[in-house]
């Protein structure tokens, strides 16, 4: 907007800056709080300003882990968290563009009863069927396993209808010209369509990855063994320790390390997905 | 280069529509015929049943000698210019161009010699490094059919590829278009709705009309003699006027009584008199002539184009307006009675029952 209005200036700035603080004041304690030692938290007054134990708390829980808490060392459960997030994200993407494909661009009997039955299943999020899906994989032999972590939930219903829809924009001659230029469907595939999703899988990545990094509920029922513990779940498991008050600097510093993963692709990710909206590619 | 020929293709859709009814043409190597016809004529279909991109119900498609009913568009052995271009968007013009040749599995320094060539033909040598969204609309559409030249093919099939340009430009490319397949020598088929595009361009026209061929000839034929009143009304602009007659006692009447000898054979008692504007003349002194035929008619409006001016207006026992082509720097105004005369050889007479053409 190309107005000058110093009021509305100021008041626009004050509302952002006010949301600004709701959003970062948590983060902010919680900083704080991983920078204290045990003791200074359970004093009954939350300090807001940084305490000098930043170096031995983060070297603590990086290398020794928090044995009292039944959580293995953080890095171990970042890793793990990182092969769940990223498995799921780049197998939602991968199955779902392949399942769009199909249902956009080949006619086969039961293709409209394809397509339905796979939008409904949007109607059963994982917490809807975990019983069940939990039956089917403790009978696969996946328990404690990283298949068992992700592939219950690497069928999208959402990536599959927005590939679909995206499908649906790309003009049908350009599949016709592909045909005449000797490309088979694999090829149209692979040369065509995949390049011109580039900017849409980027996006998705982002989205999903947060989604997989994000699973609490189903690593805690599929996993016994601690190795497979992811990082949403270990913190849990430090908040509720028993016999004991829970060791809030530690727990913290695990936070924010929780929280940087994501970050980084929603930064990384963002600017490719950005670059896409601004350089339509049709 | 090779001969098309169809016959007897017919193209039923899955709803039972019937979206092209028997057509037969044979068409000659190097020939360029234009398939012409308002929407909804199945003149795409049938171009797009040339390039396999639709299944052929019924009837047989050759391309040389080869019956192509059941072949894969990319081994028909023809290229296709498409209406919005279809062109890759990811790819730089010259990938583009190489990507059918890359599939083929062709040499990389032919791809790259016969891409350099096509490109030195169609003058976008400058842009092989661009992508399509950087280039106008008249450079996308020498990219579009620099991808059929590079192929070589035995046909160039052009479905609509001017419609998407501005007015000048599409002069501009049509010229370019004819002049290519001049120098290419390749056969082609063009589809278009535009009569003067088919005009300009054809060989040969193929003026098509719910999915039946009205009339095949050279565009002067089509415009001299036109095979039925559909034709006469699509071809030519303005229009052709078409006047009721009466037929009586082996002459034709207007509802002025003027009349003229009906054409041999001719029993039914209707008829349509077919005139084109150009050869309507308009007569000050109104003198009786014998070799014309005369009519008067009531002034509405004037439409001046420039070079000539188009007066449309009112004649007893006609529905629609008639137009008559006037010089530009004559002046006529609104409720003017004009006496107008139509040398009796240019008249076109039609049975008014079915549209077909009665005299020669």
């Amino acid at each position: 907007m190309v107005e000058n209005r110093p009021w509305l200036t100021f008041i626009s700035h004050l509302v952002l800056i006010i949301g600004l603080a709701i959003v970062v004041f948590p983060v902010w304690v919680a900083f704080v709080a991983s920078t204290y030692d045990p003791k200074s938290m359970l004093s009954g007054v939350v300090p807001l300003t940084p305490g000098d134990q930043f170096f031995q708390n983060y070297y603590q829980i990086f290398v020794e882990g928090l044995s009292s808490a039944g959580a293995p060392p953080v890095g171990l459960m970042m890793v793990n968290s990182m092969v769940m997030a990223m498995a799921i994200a780049i197998g939602k993407i991968a199955i779902s563009i392949i399942s769009a494909f199909a249902i956009v661009y080949f006619k086969f009997p039961g293709r409209v009863l394809a397509f339905w039955t796979i939008f409904i299943t949007l109607m059963l999020p994982v917490e809807v069927r975990i019983l069940p899906t939990f039956e089917v994989t403790a009978g696969l032999g996946l328990l404690n396993s990283y298949s068992g972590l992700t592939l219950p939930l690497i069928a999208s219903a959402t990536a599959t209808f927005l590939f679909r829809q995206f499908f649906m924009t790309i003009p049908e001659e350009l599949s016709e010209a592909a045909r005449i230029d000797g490309a088979g469907p694999l090829k149209f595939f692979r040369d065509i369509l995949l390049p011109l999703s580039r900017t849409n899988m980027a996006g998705l990545f982002v989205i999903l990855f947060i989604y997989g990094w994000n699973q609490y509920l189903w690593p805690l029922i599929v996993t016994t063994d601690e190795s497979y513990y992811t990082i949403v779940m270990g913190i849990q498991r430090m908040v509720t320790v028993p016999d004991s008050e829970p060791l809030w600097h530690v727990i913290m510093a695990t936070v924010l390390l929780a929280m940087i993963p994501p970050v980084l692709v929603v930064v990384f990710m963002q600017r490719l997905f950005i670059k896409g909206l601004v350089e339509t590619e049709k | 280069m090779a001969t098309i020929s169809l016959d007897k293709v017919r193209k039923v859709y899955a709803g039972g529509v019937e979206a092209v009814k028997g057509v037969s043409i044979d068409i000659a190597d190097g020939e360029f015929i234009v398939l012409v016809g308002p929407s909804g004529c199945g003149k795409s279909t049938l171009l797009r049943m040339i390039a396999g991109l639709e299944e052929i119900s019924d009837g047989e498609i050759r391309i040389g000698d080869r019956v192509v009913n059941r072949v894969e568009p990319a081994d028909r052995d023809i290229a296709m210019v498409f209406q919005n271009y279809a062109l890759y968007p990811h790819m730089t013009v010259y990938n583009n161009l190489a990507y059918g040749l890359k599939n083929r599995g062709e040499p990389k320094d032919e791809i790259d010699k016969r891409v350099k060539e096509a490109a030195r033909i169609l003058e976008i040598g400058d842009f092989l490094d661009r992508k399509p969204r950087q280039l106008s609309g008249g450079q996308r559409q020498r990219v579009a059919m620099g991808r059929a030249i590079v192929r070589k093919p035995a046909a160039f099939l052009f479905d609509e590829p001017l419609s998407n340009l501005d007015a000048k430009l599409r002069v501009q490319m049509r010229i370019e278009i004819k002049r290519l397949q001049e120098t290419l020598g390749t056969t082609s088929v063009y589809v278009t709705h535009d009569q003067l595009e088919a005009m300009t361009l054809a060989h040969r026209l193929v003026v098509l009309n719910h999915g039946r061929i009205e009339q095949i000839g050279t565009p002067l034929e089509v415009y001299e003699k036109p095979a039925s009143t559909f034709v006469a009304g699509f071809i030519g602009s303005p229009a052709m006027n078409l006047i009721p007659v009466k037929a009586k006692d082996g002459r034709l009447h207007l509802e002025s009584g003027e009349g003229l000898d009906a054409p041999d054979g001719f029993g039914a008692e209707h008829a349509l008199l077919g005139v084109r504007p150009e050869d309507l003349q308009v007569d000050a002194d109104g003198a009786e002539n014998a070799d014309a035929l005369s009519l008067r008619m009531k002034v509405i409006a004037v439409e001046p184009v420039g070079a000539e001016s188009y007066v449309h207006g009112r004649v007893a026992g006609v529905v629609d307006d008639v137009v008559v082509r006037v010089p530009a720097k004559a002046e006529f105004s609104a409720g003017a009675e004009l006496n107008l005369k139509a040398s009796r050889d240019r008249l076109h007479v039609f049975d008014a029952a079915n549209g077909g053409r009665l005299n020669g």
